[in-house]
């Protein structure tokens, strides 16, 4: 029993890792919904590998799948040349007819095998540790690990060896194309990865799950750093951590565990996109609110330095008086003032408000700044 | 200073052009670029002689960057063809810097300046090499070249559009080339970055290489080129300014509908007679 857990865990993790790596560069090239399409079209493609090989037989299934995969990708980008169908549209027509096709013949020939229409949605994770590999009579353990193990490496030596192309073809294809490095091979081979790493993850988290894998934790890492290396490492981290705590929460709730496994990465991703210290919505909410805080109060002590030495001062820097002139509410003119005297720019003495002599200093800045001079783009021209 | 000697030493010994002397640059015959039944570029001959700052120019959707783009080999031709230094462009990469229109990338990307102007050096490494010390080196030495080497590991969303334009010219000077195209490199910059480029692209030719420019602004053309190309789907004129930026060629290029045209260039006209470009 223990056995079968940690062989569950580590091939969520290896399908995690292996998704991970690739998912970094499907995010920064906006392809999320071409690697979907890739993993459901790639059905077709092992079916035929089944059919050719007599019977599962993996290699069959990753030249199947390679195979259906460069077709999606050459159909589609027919398709987006027509003109009349949109980049979205390209791919929804194309990969449910693959993916159609691909269970048609599932049930059609295989319905008794292994491979099932269950199978092919959801895969069979809880049942990773009970296929095993032998060969010549030896038990070499269960098949999953060592495939998915082969495809963390081949991933990972296709990141590191062509990071450089990758990120530049990436970033910039023109000048990727330029220099000689053909952004289309790149894309293919790129595309030829997704399939084969979908191939692999397929049998152990089903066709519907597969870009989760590949997407969510790249766009969780996305949001929390902008050094590419690190949000490669923290994609795959982020993949592992969602494998192990979605096998913890569906064996709580006895819950489909590839299911519970891309849970947990959605709401890695929710985490991020809300608590990212540099992209996270409530750190730009916060900066915002700060902004809009910091600039009232410039509003306030301008608007104090101008009435300064007026006869109505008394008046005019009187707190209600203020959120009427200002047109600010009294609760927002209240909180504009208590910040300005704990930043010692005001003094509130009897209702009345008055600058400290940083608060003047700070109100002749923020009013010779807010016109620019031009003179500048003058002198450019002779 | 050091940065530029540097630069110049590397492009000295790197110079593979034995038939200098008899090939330009740049050599344009009959090039044709359609989309689809609609011709983009038609029937293009245009030569720029080495050591010039080029323009070209001429209103919207005149094929301006596609012209570029074609001889890059960005995108298809239908006909005619194209040499760098007598041959074909695949032979001649190393020889050539680009710096695309800074609205072709997303700047979003999670990198820095000083790893955007490194890609420029990619091209000598070829595939699998990673850029070692002496690239990165070199990068800062490019970013120092534009005034950039204060923001080298700023992230490059953080920086302003003349900056990231600046950053974008390093990456070009990276690429250690002899004929520079650029597309609108002047688009949307601030005072700082036009001065900027306009002293960067005098060095360039103080250094003897070819920058080719895409150019919008019919006003100040004649004070930061001195060649030019005058280009509608067709080459209507080439050459040195003074005898090709003619009030009859720019009709030509603008239809005659754009009046503008002819006054920028009467007021160039009356600008020329009194004093000419200082430098």
């Amino acid at each position: 029993m223990t056995t079968a857990i940690f062989v569950i865990v580590l091939t969520g993790a290896l399908v995690a890792a292996a998704c991970a790596l690739l998912g970094s560069f499907l995010v920064l090239r906006r392809m999320a919904m071409l690697a979907d399409a890739i993993s459901h079209a790639i059905l077709p493609g092992i079916v035929a590998g089944y059919f050719f090989a007599q019977g599962p037989n993996l290699l069959a299934g990753f030249a199947g799948a390679a195979l259906a995969a460069a077709v999606t990708v050459a159909v589609v980008e027919a398709l987006q040349n027509t003109r009349r169908v949109g980049g979205e549209s390209a791919i929804g027509i194309v990969f449910p007819a693959m993916f159609a096709l691909g269970t048609f013949f599932v049930s059609k020939y295989f319905a008794n095998v292994h491979l099932d229409n269950d199978a092919v949605l959801y895969g069979n994770i809880e049942f990773a540790a009970f296929d095993v590999l032998i060969i010549n009579g030896v038990n070499w353990g269960p098949q999953s690990l060592w495939v998915l193990g082969a495809l963390c490496v081949v991933n990972l030596l296709f990141v590191v060896l062509f990071f450089k192309e990758l990120k530049l073809a990436t970033f910039d294809p023109g000048l990727a194309a330029a220099l000689g490095f053909s952004p289309a091979l790149i894309h293919y081979a790129l595309m030829t990865m997704v399939s084969i790493t979908a191939v692999g993850a397929f049998t152990a988290v089903g066709a519907v799950l597969v870009v989760a894998f590949m997407i969510v934790p790249a766009a969780t890492a996305y949001l929390l750093t902008d050094d590419l290396r690190r949000m490669i490492a923290i994609a795959v981290s982020v993949g592992i951590l969602s494998a192990a705590g979605g096998f913890v929460v569906a064996f709580i709730f006895d819950a489909s565990v590839a299911g519970a496994m891309a849970t947990m990465a959605g709401i890695c991703f929710l985490l991020a996109l809300l608590f990212s210290p540099s992209h996270g919505l409530v750190t730009r909410f916060k900066r915002l609110r700060r902004q809009r805080m910091r600039l009232a109060m410039e509003n306030l002590v301008v608007h104090l330095l101008n009435h300064e030495h007026v006869a109505y001062e008394e008046h005019e820097a009187e707190v209600n008086h203020l959120s009427s002139e200002l047109r600010w509410q009294t609760g927002f003119a209240r909180r504009v003032i208590g910040l300005a005297q704990r930043a010692q720019l005001v003094q509130l003495t009897d209702g009345h408000l008055a600058l400290t002599d940083a608060g003047r200093e700070l109100a002749r800045r923020a009013a010779a700044t807010t016109v620019e001079p031009s003179s500048d783009l003058l002198a450019a021209s002779p | 200073m050091i940065a530029q000697s540097i630069v110049e030493e590397r492009s000295s010994t790197a110079v593979p052009r034995m038939d200098a002397a008899v090939a330009n640059p740049v050599e344009i015959n009959d090039l044709t670029v359609a989309y689809r039944d609609n011709p983009v570029l038609q029937d293009i001959d245009l030569t720029v002689p080495e050591g010039k700052l080029a323009a070209i120019i001429g209103p919207n959707g005149a094929g301006k960057s596609t012209l570029i783009k074609a001889v890059l080999g960005l995108v298809p031709t239908v006909a005619g063809s194209v040499r760098i230094y007598g041959k074909p462009y695949a032979q001649q990469r190393r020889l050539i810097g680009y710096v695309p229109q800074r609205n072709s990338v997303d700047w979003d990307f999670p990198t820095t300046a000083l790893d955007v102007v490194m890609m420029g050096t990619y091209g000598r490494l070829g595939w699998i090499r990673r850029p070692g010390k002496a690239e990165r080196d070199f990068a800062m030495h490019c970013l120092a070249q534009v005034g950039m080497d204060g923001y080298a590991d700023r992230q490059i969303s953080q920086l302003s559009g003349g900056q990231q334009q600046r950053v974008f010219l390093a990456r070009a000077l990276a690429q250690n080339a002899h004929i520079y195209f650029m597309d609108e490199p002047f688009v949307g910059v601030d005072a700082v970055t036009e001065r900027a480029i306009v002293a960067l692209l005098r060095e360039l030719q103080r250094q003897g290489k070819t920058v080719i420019c895409v150019h919008h602004d019919l006003d100040s053309a004649p004070d930061y080129f001195d060649w030019v190309a005058l280009l509608n789907v067709r080459l209507i004129a080439s050459g040195p300014f003074e005898t090709t930026f003619t009030a009859d060629n720019l009709r030509k290029t603008y239809g005659g509908t754009m009046k503008a045209a002819i006054e920028h260039f009467q007021h160039f006209e009356e600008d020329r007679r009194g004093s000419r470009i200082e430098n």
